[in-house]
């Protein structure tokens, strides 16, 4: 159960997770771990009732494709644009972004869009520029998010524990580390005014947030690490 | 490259093919056919001279393709792009890494170029793919560093049989080593002929420690819906697209059925109207000797 804003009661939170193709299991895993709920989202109507919504990693032109028939994506922009929270991990980021440098495949076909973001696909290169790297989670963006009202990233595991986002030591008011899993991965070539950074790779942004909107670059969903999974929760 | 540096390719290696999992991996010989499948959703492609259909009527040594053309569909499309290399033969493996192709698949459909040995993956920084009819055949290929697996089938036939008798046997023997206790998983290392701890852990988690897709006589959307029911985590499809009446049609529904997979009237759908299917043979009627399954061991 996901602690609720400030100190208020706890509720039973419903996340979809996209599941046209792509790493789905991983991160209904993670949400299991965050103790919330979850449900796969195919067509639009699966979401209906929805807190939330995941966009995992895949291959954008595959899950760009299987939506166009039923309009998915399209409905899913009408919800963002209502306010509804998503976060979006590497092909998620693709689909969300307003403008995709070199977009091959994804040309012709709908996407997300609402992120005022430009991104590159497969931007370092084939699977052997694939690998690991520190992701510099920023301070400022933190406690930017508590600031606006996001709760406290805090979740409560299924023990009923109460921990911090991501490893025990890290705080909201102290920059800090995750590891990030980059797979033939997007790079942010532009960030618009009104979206802020959350993370970096080496100065450059890969982890970022409009409003209830987030996304990155990399897969938070293979490593066990909830920060980023339980900071967008905390605005849920 | 140092043993930590590879050792670190592992989650960056397995991870590409947890982002391929729900997908379609598509056989294909020209940029044009590789344009088809991406444009129909596949999430991958398998760069190749000949389907494997072709490579059984041809006969002959199969080996692996001209860089040449893996070239010309690396840069026709914006999906990973894989390449075979025959079993054991590691230098074609060494030449593909060189390429910059995405995954290899130590593939059966080719020549066998070592009849003892297969190439020790853990050696390259690329992933690889391997087939298997069994489970202790998968876990032999995890150990050597394979990063994804696929059941074989019967490439090139478009019978569907063999692709589901070595699902439901590698399946059936993960949940059949969920039942044994602890003292009884020594014993069934030793039949597997695999290690003990890999064993111990996939009857622990119930699953392989990689991604298992299904591969070999896959045809029809209802072939690939059946094997994503069974438990596949996606499906290769060889010849049956590119050796059907209709291609960029069927390997469009081929990805719906895979996605919708237990969706019965979308898959009536998206099976209307897509022309012939592949001709194929049935695996009964191929003579042991020329069945590529029994290559790898």
């Amino acid at each position: 159960m996901v602690t609720g804003r400030g100190n208020g009661a706890a509720r039973m939170v419903t996340i979809g997770v996209l599941a046209l193709q792509g790493a789905v299991r991983e991160h209904e895993r993670m949400l299991d771990g965050l103790g919330v709920a979850t449900r796969r989202v195919r067509v639009p109507s699966q979401l209906d009732g929805l807190d939330g919504l995941v966009l995992p990693g895949g291959e954008s032109t595959a899950i760009a494709r299987l939506a166009r028939p039923s309009g998915l994506l399209t409905a899913i922009r009408d919800r963002i644009d209502a306010g509804f929270p998503v976060f979006g991990t590497c092909a998620g980021l693709i689909l969300l972004a307003d403008d995709v440098a070199d977009p091959g495949g994804l040309v012709g076909l709908p996407t997300i869009g609402g992120l005022d973001v430009t991104v590159r696909r497969n931007a370092y290169g084939a699977q052997l520029a694939s690998g690991e790297a520190d992701v510099e989670l920023s301070a400022g963006a933190l406690v930017a998010a508590h600031d606006v009202g996001v709760a406290l990233p805090r979740y409560e595991d299924r023990n009923g524990s109460v921990h911090p986002v991501g490893r025990d030591d890290r705080a909201v008011d102290e920059p800090s580390t995750m590891r990030g899993v980059f797979i033939r991965a997007p790079r942010i070539e532009r960030v618009g005014a009104g979206v802020q950074v959350l993370g970096t790779r080496e100065y450059e942004p890969v982890a970022i947030r409009s409003g209830a909107v987030f996304a990155c670059t990399f897969h938070p969903e293979i490593v066990p690490d909830p920060a980023l999974h339980a900071l967008w929760l905390g605005g849920v | 490259m140092t043993d930590a540096a590879i050792q670190n390719r592992a989650l960056v290696n397995t991870g590409l093919a947890e982002m391929l999992k729900g997908g379609v991996i598509m056989d294909v010989v020209t940029p044009e056919q590789a344009r088809i499948a991406e444009e129909a959703g596949a999430v991958a492609v398998m760069a190749l001279e000949r389907v494997p259909a072709d490579i059984r009527a041809q006969g002959g040594v199969a080996r692996m393709s001209d860089p040449d053309l893996i070239d010309g569909i690396i840069k026709a499309v914006s999906i990973p792009v894989m390449a075979k290399a025959r079993i054991g033969h590691f230098v074609e493996a060494q030449v593909l890494e060189a390429l910059g192709v995405d995954y290899i698949d130590e593939s059966e459909v080719l020549s066998p170029a070592d009849y003892v040995n297969h190439i020790d993956k853990t050696a390259f920084r690329v992933p690889f793919v391997c087939g298997a009819t069994n489970l202790g055949e998968a876990l032999r290929r995890i150990t050597e560093g394979a990063s994804m697996i696929r059941s074989k089938g019967e490439a090139g036939t478009g019978d569907v049989s063999e692709a589901m008798r070595h699902l439901r046997t590698i399946l059936g023997e993960i949940r059949a080593l969920g039942a044994k206790s602890d003292d009884e998983l020594f014993v069934a290392a030793k039949e597997l002929a695999a290690p003990y701890e890999l064993v111990r852990r996939v009857a622990k988690e119930g699953k392989l420690p990689v991604v298992l897709f299904v591969a070999g006589g896959v045809a029809t959307p209802a072939d690939a819906a059946m094997m994503m029911q069974l438990g596949a985590d996606g499906v290769f499809v060889g010849s049956g697209i590119f050796k059907s009446g209709n291609p960029a049609e069927r390997a469009k529904a081929i990805v719906e059925a895979t996605t919708h997979y237990d969706d019965a009237a979308r898959i009536a759908e998206v099976s209307r109207g897509l022309g012939e299917a592949m001709v194929g043979i049935n695996v009964a009627d191929v003579p042991a000797p020329h069945r590529l399954a029994e290559r790898g061991w």
